[in-house]
């Protein structure tokens, strides 16, 4: 449970999937716009990344590592990512019909957000266990979102402001996230796991 | 209006011309479909696709050129493979569609820089990868490539490719200049190009105290900040105001 727990931390707030690697950045920008459709994208984005991570560990380990088929894995981790977006597209467009036009264009380009693939990439070259890439895979949906609520919140203050014409809408929102991103800095290095007395000793 | 929503969205209808009448190869609609996504409807700061590799691999120039050559390669090819299946692939799938042929031109680059610039593609590492996702290759099929002929498509994808290349480069440029004083570094053709020389490095502006120029630029030091993945939020944020400084139509209204 500890490990769990520290994986977790970590991938939310130590290593953030936005502020600390960039990843998924399109739609961050793109759909942050207001708070609603943020809050909708980024629980999307928990559920996807929350799916696809066990189900690309299984396929990794079991299917391509024991057949010497690594090559395939962008292809097969591709399609695994496709087909849940498409099952969270027919769930969405059923049970909340607002949430899903509010959505649009962005709720299929959540296969092409590149912490879905990168989260899945990440948990190759870490060597992640089937409990530690469920952890990770939640953790960082879980940190996406609180980011993207961020920059939402702070967006729509920002309207108020009194922002040079050129630097409307996107240029402030760069901004923003490099700020934002300077500021998750600080958190580096920090071993949850170490503060909590889970472990005894530092990880690197 | 019109005109101003076409260059936002970057749709551009394919013109109903009798059978007969012969299209140039090469003509002015052909040249706008590479120039234009160079400036006017650059995919990083107008369309905001792509901007994830933008910001990871931009901190040295090197990575960044082999970054862009990649992604021309990729929303080249994809391009044309996606507008040659175009009247066979069926709706409802085709994402998968796309998704597969990126996939597989991706893979291809990956095993071929892992062969020929080993060094670059450790660098490079998830992001490489990260290309299948990367949102302009994607986007450029749905808008353009879905609805036009394979010819067009492809030149599309090379001018999409370009202006993300373009981009990366240029804040590749900022970022490795102020933040490390060099340019193109691990690159056979690296330059050395302000710093304190000394036994091992020689910079073309030498700042340390004891040579001729080090007594003017001695207070130089690299910008730290510039090496930081953050870093690249600013440069591009310049880009944005720059260029939309002079071409007012593109400022955002809400």
């Amino acid at each position: 449970m500890g490990e769990f727990l520290n994986i977790f931390i970590k991938s939310a707030f130590i290593e953030n999937m936005v502020l600390a690697y960039f990843l998924g950045m399109c739609s961050f920008l793109a759909v942050s716009k207001t708070l609603s459709t943020a809050t909708g994208l980024g629980l999307a984005v928990i559920f996807v990344l929350g799916i696809t991570m066990p189900i690309n560990w299984v396929i990794n380990e079991l299917v391509l590592i024991p057949a010497e088929l690594e090559f395939l894995r962008f292809i097969l981790f591709i399609a695994v990512i496709a087909s849940t977006v498409q099952l969270v597209e027919m769930l969405v467009e059923k049970f909340s019909p607002g949430l899903y036009a509010a959505l649009g264009i962005f709720l299929p380009l959540i296969t092409v957000n590149c912490a879905i693939l990168g989260g899945s990439l990440f948990m190759v070259s870490r060597e992640y266990n089937l409990t530690e890439s469920i952890a990770f895979g939640l953790g960082g949906g879980f940190g996406w979102f609180l980011a993207i609520i961020a920059l939402a919140a702070i967006r729509e203050r920002i309207r108020y402001s009194n922002v040079p014409p050129a630097m409307r809408g996107l240029g402030m929102a760069f901004l923003i996230t490099g700020l934002m991103g300077i500021a998750f800095l600080s958190l580096t290095g920090i071993d949850p796991a170490v503060f909590a007395g889970w472990s005894e000793t530092v990880a690197e | 209006m019109a005109e101003s929503t076409e260059i936002r969205t970057g749709v551009v209808a394919e013109p109903k011309k009798p059978e007969s009448e012969k299209e140039p190869i090469f003509g002015k609609k052909e040249k706008i479909l590479i120039t234009d996504p160079l400036l006017d409807n650059n995919p990083i700061t107008i369309q905001v696709l792509g901007v994830c590799s933008a910001l990871a691999v931009t901190s040295l120039v090197y990575p960044s050129l082999v970054m862009a050559v990649a992604v021309v390669f990729v929303t080249a090819f994809s391009s044309l493979f996606t507008s040659l299946m175009r009247n066979i692939i069926p709706k409802p799938v085709r994402l998968i569609v796309q998704l597969v042929i990126i996939a597989t031109l991706v893979t291809l680059v990956n095993e071929a820089l892992k062969v020929l610039a080993f060094p670059v593609y450790k660098q490079l590492s998830v992001y490489i990868g990260l290309i299948i996702t990367n949102c302009i290759v994607m986007g450029r099929l749905e808008a353009f490539a879905m609805a036009n002929k394979p010819w067009r498509s492809f030149l599309d994808g090379v001018g999409n490719g370009l202006g993300y290349g373009l981009i990366l480069v240029a804040v590749g440029v900022v970022r490795e200049l102020f933040g490390k004083g060099s340019l193109f570094a691990g690159s056979p053709i690296a330059m050395n190009i302000i710093g304190p020389s000394n036994d091992t490095t020689q910079y073309w502006i030498n700042t340390a105290a004891d040579s001729g120029v080090g007594t003017w630029f001695g207070w130089y030091a690299n910008n730290n900040l510039m090496v930081l993945p953050a870093a690249a939020m600013f440069v591009i944020a310049v880009f944005i105001w720059i260029q939309r400084s002079y071409n007012t139509k593109l400022v955002d209204a809400s």
